[in-house]
């Protein structure tokens, strides 16, 4: 049989096996001269279907903004106008040639940044109280982000196809499954951020949340709350972001203005965060280790390290592991149940590293969003 | 925002559909040919294996062309909001409203009428094998 099905492909006498010559021979000379360019055509094509999944999220982003913005800020005109020019909002990075004082810069342009967005956001949505205007400025600033990966991808996609550049068109191919995981993410957390969802991130300051329950709590700078706590003998100072509006806060001072507070009398500081799990890791493991858990941009981590090195208090770590679409998407159960296994966690460093007497703090790091106090 | 910028759009490729077609057309030939082949007491398996892998070929690749457009939505995720009774441990589970946040004092409990308070919200996600 196989004898007769090589035959026929190669030139039987009858009109399949003419066909199918004629064809077998056309396939060989296509694919010696425009091998590469078929090759390139069919990557192309792989980017397109994946662009077009980004200018469906991106558009949604834009979408979910607008019409959310119309619901809860009750705005006189049409906000679409002022959302678009929004979108095209961008940060310049600070100029690192003299890297001396470098954080210092930055913190002061993020600071910038987050007054621009929430006046933005003020002006959009005049109605909004301050709970709806953090979870605004989150939904408009994820719509930001999916807007970017669009015009970036589109970029590189659109000069690969006019220079027909195999290596533009191959890197953007390869990264791009790691870009989509991403988009997909940020999409996920536009409805988490448009109804004020808790989010993947917020588990750390779900764990400071549960431990200062029914303590009596007061703000600190910036955007975060303090609540004073006896804890296994010891007095605890549990830190997280003021909620249950969309707001990370600033960790990084609250830590330093407790420090100061107690003149550097402080026994061990153990920060809980949401940590980034590797592929095979389950969502929702409780690890534990030193350093400051703190993630963004680092000016938060490197306040606290400086403060921590001058008074040499020890920094203990509790992170609770989830992938990236999880950090941003309504947090999911295995992260719940997560959280009091992570505060037994603490509860072990707690009369494993300090004594009975001793003043500590437990800092939740995260997005407050959808997690009250 | 521009929506005019040339943009690629969720369309199949006429190129992709004339090669689909063509490689039916054959298949459909070759399929002919065993049929003739069998009724002239030949063996015909060859041309019967050729056009049928042909047409599974093909039909598999209008599958996928099909599948890649019903992919183009974003799935809603369902969360649940739970309302616990401090006092009498009375339980509430139902989805998620806007306005729910953790520890926020809702109703009073129907039972012993204290405040309750919502107790987690959270999404379940089934687990793939």
């Amino acid at each position: 049989m196989l004898t007769q099905l090589v035959n026929q492909l190669t030139g039987g006498d009858n009109i399949i096996g003419y066909i199918l010559q004629i064809a077998w021979i056309l396939f060989f000379v296509v694919f010696m001269f425009y091998g590469q360019r078929i090759q390139l055509y069919v990557m192309l094509r792989e980017i397109e279907g994946s662009l077009s999944r980004l200018k469906l999220l991106r558009d949604e982003g834009r979408k979910n903004a607008i019409q959310t913005i119309k619901e809860l800020g009750k705005s006189e005109g049409d906000p679409t106008a002022r959302v678009d020019q929004f979108l095209e909002y961008l940060t310049l990075q600070p100029q690192s040639m003299d890297p001396a004082g470098i954080v210092w810069k930055l913190e002061h342009l993020l600071d910038v940044r987050d007054t621009r967005f929430e006046d933005e956001v003020k002006i959009m949505a005049p109605a909004a109280d301050l709970t709806q205007t953090r979870d605004l400025e989150n939904t408009l600033e994820a719509a930001l982000a999916l807007n970017f990966i669009f015009k970036v991808i589109r970029h590189f996609y659109i000069l690969g196809k006019k220079t027909l550049s195999l290596y533009i068109i191959m890197q953007l191919q390869m990264v791009l499954p790691l870009i989509m995981r991403e988009a997909e993410a940020f999409a996920s957390a536009l409805k988490a951020f448009t109804f004020g969802q808790p989010i993947g991130d917020g588990a750390g300051a779900l764990v400071a949340a549960k431990l200062m329950q029914g303590h009596e709590k007061r703000k600190i700078p910036k955007d975060c709350v303090v609540a004073t706590i006896p804890f296994e003998g010891r007095t605890a100072h549990i830190i997280k972001a003021e909620g249950p509006g969309g707001n990370v806060g600033k960790p990084g001072d609250a830590v330093k203005q407790i420090i100061e507070e107690n003149e550097g009398k402080i026994a061990n500081i153990i920060m809980i965060d949401a940590a980034q799990k590797l592929e095979g890791e389950e969502p929702g493991e409780v690890a534990e280790g030193v350093g400051v858990a703190i993630g963004g941009p680092g000016v938060d981590q490197f306040k606290v390290e400086e403060t921590v090195l001058k008074y040499k208090i020890p920094v203990n770590a509790v992170v609770i592991k989830e992938d990236v679409g999880d950090a941003v998407s309504p947090m999911r159960k295995e992260i719940f149940d997560a959280v009091s296994v992570a505060i037994d966690r603490i509860r072990r460093v707690v009369r494993e590293r300090s004594k009975e007497g001793d003043a500590i703090i437990i800092a939740g790091v995260g997005n407050s969003i959808g997690i009250g106090q | 925002m521009s929506n005019e910028v040339e943009t690629p759009r969720k369309r199949i490729s006429y190129l992709f559909l004339a090669i689909i077609l063509v490689t039916l057309a054959l298949s459909a030939v070759a399929l002919y040919q065993a049929l003739i082949e069998f009724d002239n007491a030949r063996d015909g398996t060859s041309l019967l294996l050729i056009g049928g892998s042909g047409f599974v070929l093909s039909a598999y690749m209008l599958l996928q062309t099909r599948r890649r457009t019903m992919r183009l939505e974003i799935k809603e995720q369902p969360v649940i909001t739970t309302i616990l009774c401090q006092k009498c441990g009375f339980k509430n589970v139902r989805d998620f409203q806007r306005g729910d946040y953790i520890f926020k004092q809702i109703d009073p409990c129907p039972k012993c009428n204290e405040k309750m308070s919502v107790a987690s919200i959270y999404r379940e996600v089934e687990q793939k094998h």
